[in-house]
C-alpha cells in the first residue's frame, strides 16, 4: 500500500506554499521581505514552490541599515536577479537624511531605525500586506505571532487583541491605512531552516561558514572588526576561526567560533548548541521584554 | 537512509493553577530543548520576580502583561524535537473567559492534554476542556493528572479521578483517551518513569506524544481541491509555457491522479486532470495537504473560491446550512445579523437566520431559549449565505467543514464554525438552482 504521510519538512512545506499563495489571492499590493538572510532564503524558495512556472507576483524589499555585512549585500543583489524578480532597497542612511528616523545621540545599534524606514517603504508603495521570515521559536514574544499578524495604521501590534486565527483559514481582511505582516515560517525552527537549505540544496551567504575573521570581545561576545565597530584601546582583538549563526547588523552580531564549513556541519553544529541564536544578537539582550517592545511600535 | 520524520502537533488546558505552563517547562528542560541563554534568562527573571527560585512557567508566559498578571493571556506556540518526532505545543490558556483561545490552539492539534489537579479533581474547567476538544474532533486525548506528589502519589485518588472523567466521556466524541499520573514540578512520568508510580504501567507523558499513531488524522477519502490562485504565466521566456494554465491549491481531502475526472463547482462540470505541476517536477498522484497546481483538459472558466472535487464522491452544496459555532467576540452574536463567511478558500456574505441553542459546555446540554451568543459561548446556528458553499460535515472533514465569521467594517474574527454534514451531496442537474 502506498504511503500517503508527509515528513516534518513536507508538512511545513505544504503549509508555507498554502499562506503564500492565500497572500497572492488576498491582497492587492504584497512584497516580500528579502535581507539574504537564511530564513528569508528559504522564503524565496517557497515563492518559487508557491508560484512557478509564474513569476513571483510580488516584489522583494529589503531595508538596509548600512550597517549590512557586505557579503549579505552581494548575495542579496545576485539571488533576486537570478529569480527575475524586482528588488526595493530603501536604506536607513536616507530615511535619516529625510528626517523619517531619527538617531538617539549615542545610539549605534540601526535596529530600531528600521521601523520608520519600513514603515516609510510601505507607505511609498502602498504596500498592503509584507510576508516576512520570522519564526515562533526565535524569541519569547514571537511565539505568540500569528501567521497572520494584523497591524494598525500606525504598523502597531497589539498583542493583547490579536485575531484569533483557527485552522488554515486566515483573516486577510484591512481598512485603508492597514497593514498585513504573514509569517509563513511560522512553525519552523533553526533546525527546520538549515535542514530544509540542505535538502533543497539552497545557496547561503559565505558569513554562515566557517572563516578566518578579527574580532574584538565586548560584552561577552566576539564582534567582527571593521570601521563600524573598530577596537577600543584594551580591548582584547584576536584573529578568530568564525561563523555567524544569525545575521543581523555588523555592529552587534556576534561571532561564534566554529570549524563548521559545510551545512551538514551547521546542522550537527546546532543539534548539539547549548545556546539560542539569538543568545548571540545584543539587541534582544537589552532587556527581557526587548523584542515585545519593538513589535509594538512597528517592528517585523 | 534517515528515518522520516513526522510533525505531532497537540494543545495543553487546564485551569490556571494546575501547572500548565510548569508541564511545558518541564517537557522542554527535560528533552534538553533549552538552551544555556534561556535558563541564564531565567535565573535573571527569578531573582527579580521568583524570590531566587527558577520558574519554570517563566519560559513559556511570555508577554510582559502576562508575567505581570501571572496568567497565560493567549495562545503561544513551542518547539521541541526528539530523534522520533517533532512537536508543536499550542499553550492555551485555561482561564475560563478564554475558551476562544483554546478553540484557536486546538483547531489545529492532533492531540489535546488536559491537566487535572490532583487535588482538586475533575472541576467544571475540565468538562469544558473534554467538550471542546470533542467538538473540535481531536482524535487523540490524554488526561494529565498533574500534582500526584501532592496527594502522596496515592492510586486510589488518581483512579477516582479517572472515573470522575469517564462518567461523562460517553458522551462526547473522542475515540481515544490516555490517564496519566504526574508530577510536572518534578518531573515524574514527563519524560522518565517515577519510581513513586509502580502501580502505573502506561507510558510517560513523552512516550505516549512519541508513539500515538497519528498517520490517519488527514482525510484521504473524497477529493477536494479549493483554487487558492489561478496559475497563468505573464510572457513566460519558456514558449512551452505560453499556453499555460493552472489551478493553485492545497488539497484539502483526498487523492488526485492523473487522468482522473474532475468536477468544477459551482457549475457542476467535468473535466480531467491533464498534469499534476509542482516545483520539483510532475506527479502522477497528489494526496491531502499537499500543495500542487493542476493543469485541466479544458479551459474552464475557474479562479479563487471554486472547488475542483471527485466527480464521483460531490461534497453538499447549500446556500442554507446549520454549523455549531464558537463565539470569540465581545459584541455578542445576534439572530439576523450579517457578517462575512470565509469557508475554504471563498468569502461569501451570511446572516444569522436562527440562533437554535446554546450550548451548556458544563453539562453538554443544549440550554434553548437563547437569544444571543456572548464570547466564549458556544451554539448551534442556521446560517444563510449569498452564495452556495461546497462543504462536507465537519466531522467528515475539518478543512471543508470548518469556516470563520468576519464582523463587516471592523475585521475582527468574531467566530469558529463547524459544519453538519450535508443533507445531500451536490447534483450536477441541480446546477442552475444553486447559482
Amino acid at each position: 500500500m502506498k504511503n500517503y504521510h508527509l515528513d516534518h519538512l513536507q508538512y511545513l512545506e505544504t503549509e508555507a506554499i498554502h499562506v503564500m499563495r492565500e497572500v497572492a489571492g488576498e491582497f492587492e499590493r504584497p512584497c516580500l521581505l528579502f535581507s539574504g538572510g537564511k530564513d528569508s532564503i528559504c522564503l524565496l524558495r517557497l515563492a518559487e514552490k508557491a508560484f512557478r512556472p509564474s513569476d513571483i507576483p510580488m516584489p522583494l524589499l529589503n531595508v538596509d541599515t548600512g550597517h549590512h555585512f557586505p557579503e549579505l549585500n552581494e548575495f542579496r543583489d545576485r539571488r533576486a536577479k537570478q529569480l527575475g524578480a524586482k528588488l526595493i532597497v530603501r536604506k536607513v542612511e536616507d530615511a535619516i537624511a529625510k528626517g523619517i528616523a531619527t538617531p538617539i545621540p549615542g545610539e549605534i545599534s540601526r535596529n530600531r531605525l528600521q521601523i520608520p524606514t519600513l514603515l516609510a517603504a510601505i507607505e511609498e508603495f502602498r504596500f498592503d500586506c509584507c510576508i516576512g521570515g520570522a519564526r515562533r521559536d526565535e524569541e519569547k514574544s514571537r511565539a505568540k505571532e500569528r501567521f497572520f499578524s494584523f497591524r494598525d495604521a500606525f504598523g502597531q501590534w497589539d498583542p493583547k487583541n490579536q485575531r484569533p486565527e483557527i485552522w488554515n483559514l486566515y483573516n486577510a481582511r484591512l481598512n485603508p491605512g492597514e497593514n498585513m505582516r504573514v509569517f509563513p515560517l511560522s512553525n519552523w525552527t533553526e533546525m527546520d531552516v538549515w535542514e530544509y537549505i540542505r535538502q533543497e540544496k539552497l545557496e547561503v551567504p559565505t558569513i554562515y561558514f566557517s572563516h578566518r575573521r578579527t574580532c574584538v570581545r565586548r560584552r561577552g561576545q566576539w564582534l567582527p572588526v571593521n570601521d563600524l565597530v573598530p577596537p577600543k584601546p584594551g580591548e582584547e582583538v584576536r584573529e578568530l576561526t568564525v561563523r555567524v549563526r544569525t545575521i543581523g547588523d555588523i555592529i552587534s552580531t556576534g561571532c561564534v567560533e566554529s570549524p563548521a564549513d559545510t551545512v551538514d556541519d551547521i546542522i550537527a553544529e546546532i543539534a548539539a548548541a547549548r545556546v539560542t541564536e539569538r543568545g548571540s544578537r545584543a539587541d534582544d539582550k537589552a532587556s527581557e521584554a526587548a523584542m515585545e517592545d519593538r513589535k509594538k511600535e512597528g517592528y517585523f | 537512509m534517515r528515518h522520516p520524520i513526522d510533525i505531532l502537533r497537540f494543545n495543553t488546558c487546564g485551569s490556571v493553577d494546575d501547572g500548565k505552563s510548569t508541564l511545558i517547562g518541564r517537557l522542554l528542560y527535560d528533552t534538553k530543548t533549552l538552551m544555556e541563554d534561556q535558563i541564564e534568562a531565567l535565573e535573571r527573571s527569578a531573582d527579580i520576580t521568583g524570590g531566587g527560585q527558577i520558574n519554570l512557567a517563566n519560559l513559556t508566559d511570555g508577554l510582559r502583561a502576562e508575567r505581570e498578571q501571572g496568567i497565560t493571556i493567549d495562545v503561544a506556540y513551542r518547539y521541541f524535537a526528539t530523534p522520533r518526532r517533532r512537536f508543536i505545543i499550542a499553550d492555551t490558556p485555561g482561564h475560563v473567559q478564554y475558551t476562544r483561545n483554546m478553540v484557536t490552539g486546538a483547531s489545529t492539534a492532533n492531540l489535546s492534554i488536559i491537566l487535572v489537579d490532583a487535588r482538586a479533581g475533575v472541576i467544571e474547567q475540565s468538562r469544558r476542556h473534554a467538550c471542546i476538544a470533542s467538538l473540535l474532533r481531536i482524535p487523540h486525548l490524554v488526561v494529565a493528572v498533574n500534582k500526584m506528589d501532592l496527594v502522596n502519589w496515592s492510586r486510589e485518588r488518581f483512579i477516582e479521578i479517572r472515573g470522575q472523567f469517564e462518567e461523562f466521556l460517553p458522551r462526547l466524541d473522542i475515540k481515544d483517551v490516555k490517564f496519566i499520573p504526574v508530577s510536572a514540578l518534578n518531573g515524574d512520568n514527563i519524560v522518565t518513569p517515577s519510581p513513586h508510580t509502580p502501580w502505573y504501567e502506561g507510558p510517560t507523558l513523552l512516550a505516549h506524544l512519541e508513539t500515538v499513531h497519528i498517520a490517519s488524522d488527514w482525510n484521504l477519502d473524497a477529493f477536494r481541491f479549493p483554487v487558492q490562485w489561478v496559475n497563468r504565466p505573464n510572457n513566460p521566456k519558456d514558449p512551452a509555457l505560453h499556453d499555460f494554465r493552472g489551478v493553485s491549491g492545497q488539497i484539502a481531502g483526498g487523492r488526485v491522479c492523473m487522468g482522473q475526472k474532475v468536477m468544477v463547482l459551482p457549475g457542476g462540470l467535468t473535466t480531467t486532470v491533464k498534469q499534476i505541476w509542482t516545483f520539483d517536477g510532475l506527479l502522477d498522484e497528489a494526496f491531502c495537504p499537499q500543495s500542487v497546481t493542476l493543469v485541466l483538459d479544458h479551459d474552464l472558466d475557474i479562479s479563487r473560491g471554486h472547488m475542483l472535487v471527485g466527480a464521483d464522491n460531490p461534497p453538499g452544496a447549500s446556500a442554507d446550512v446549520a454549523a455549531r459555532i464558537c463565539w470569540m467576540h465581545p459584541r455578542p452574536l445576534q439572530e439576523g445579523r450579517k457578517y462575512l463567511l470565509k469557508h475554504t478558500t471563498q468569502t461569501v456574505q451570511a446572516v444569522v437566520v436562527h440562533l437554535q441553542h446554546r450550548l451548556d459546555i458544563g453539562t453538554f446540554e443544549p440550554a434553548s431559549t437563547a437569544t444571543e451568543l456572548a464570547m466564549n459561548d458556544i451554539g448551534a446556528v442556521r446560517l444563510r449565505t449569498a452564495k452556495p458553499l461546497f462543504y462536507d460535515g465537519y466531522a467528515t472533514n475539518r478543512l471543508t467543514g470548518s469556516f470563520i465569521l468576519i464582523e463587516p467594517g471592523t475585521n475582527a474574527t468574531v467566530a469558529a464554525g463547524m459544519l453538519l454534514s450535508p443533507v445531500e451531496p451536490f447534483r450536477p442537474e441541480d446546477a442552475d438552482f444553486v447559482i
